[in-house]
């Protein structure tokens, strides 16, 4: 299989099913690449993700920079195409529908009941991307505080990244 | 009062929400097109919004497909995708070539070591800020801690947890409404 089609297919068969969009992809990239596969160290798959969810863009994007950093052009036009293209197939049939649905009874209630398993995976996924930059004594710390800090404050996350990079320069 | 969108308009407008996407897109994609440029009603915005939850993939990602859609057909649908994705891909590619240079600078590194960990911290509060504010039933958080050591703790295939936790989760949910009517 050409090295692209293999990445397209490994990509495409993650965002199918990562409801609850770009976060939830954490866990299952990691296990993919860094478990089964051995693509890259647990290091530089923290270290990738840091960088995605620091620059702007939407962050399924971290896929793509993983499909980069794997594989240069082929492996980053594979993962692409395959973390967008079958999900955008699927919402763009869904949009045909949505009128159709908008007044079934049996859609607000069955909506909410994905609410869970979107908050458990998001969940999963920062305790994925906690573990995997749990890599000097004091990174849980600054883990915890970027928590409270996003859940409590309604200020602009962006602060936390910023911070944690300082902590970083500071203490390592 | 909503006003309808050129195609440029769709381009530029979501080119805008992707490149000030900092940690999710949601926040600013509401902002972008409920509040400044009224192409959708807060309550359209909602509901279009759920949908893309519900499908796999990434949410907003979704929506400019469904939105464009519901505009400009195919030519929508393409125009929103390619304005929302493109500029911040090409962005990160540079960044990432960039770090291949300088991410062995130890400076970098232990600032990149920092915006991990932090990183970490901004999903788990995101996690917890929507949790709040959607206040689940008990059920819904017990489902929702089941699926987190699933896929955090014993390390459960992403399709076999949404296989069993979205069933679950619907079914319950169906109860609950059809115990409330």
């Amino acid at each position: 299989m050409p090295f692209w089609l293999d990445m397209f297919l490994l990509f495409a068969s993650l965002s199918l099913v990562a409801v609850g969009g770009a976060n939830v992809l954490a866990p299952e990239m990691h296990r993919q690449l860094v478990d089964i596969r051995h693509l890259m160290d647990e290091a530089t798959f923290s270290q990738l993700l840091a960088l995605a969810q620091a620059a702007p863009g939407p962050n399924i994007l971290s896929g793509s920079i993983m499909g980069y950093w794997i594989g240069g052009v082929p492996g980053l036009l594979g993962a692409t195409l395959g973390l967008l293209g079958p999900t955008a197939i699927l919402a763009w049939l869904i949009a045909g529908l949505t009128k159709r649905l908008a007044h079934a009874p049996w859609l607000k209630p069955a909506q909410a009941g994905l609410v869970p398993l979107a908050l458990g995976l998001v969940g999963a996924s920062g305790l994925v991307m906690a573990q995997a930059a749990a890599s000097f004594p004091l990174a849980p710390v600054i883990t915890v505080l970027a928590t409270l800090y996003v859940w409590l404050a309604p200020l602009n996350p962006l602060w936390a990244l910023l911070a944690g990079a300082m902590l970083g320069l500071v203490l390592l | 009062m909503t006003s309808k969108p050129t195609l440029p308009d769709l381009f530029f407008g979501f080119m805008k929400v992707g490149c000030m996407a900092f940690g999710g897109a949601q926040a600013v994609a509401r902002r972008v097109m409920v509040e400044e440029r009224r192409w959708l009603t807060e309550r359209d915005y909602a509901e279009l919004l759920a949908l893309a939850h519900v499908l796999p993939g990434p949410n907003i990602g979704n929506f400019a497909v469904m939105f464009g859609r519901r505009e400009y057909g195919l030519r929508g649908a393409a125009t929103c995708v390619a304005g929302f994705f493109g500029l911040p891909l090409c962005l990160l590619v540079g960044l990432v070539s960039l770090y291949g240079y300088f991410g062995q600078i130890p400076q970098v590194n232990a600032a990149m070591h920092g915006v991990a960990a932090a990183a970490a911290g901004m999903v788990l509060g995101t996690a917890l800020r929507m949790a709040t504010r959607l206040k689940p039933p008990p059920e819904a958080i017990a489902l929702a801690l089941v699926v987190l050591l699933a896929a955090a703790v014993f390390k459960l295939p992403l399709l076999v947890i949404v296989a069993v936790g979205a069933p679950l989760g619907v079914f319950a949910a169906l109860r609950r409404a059809g115990r409330a009517r």
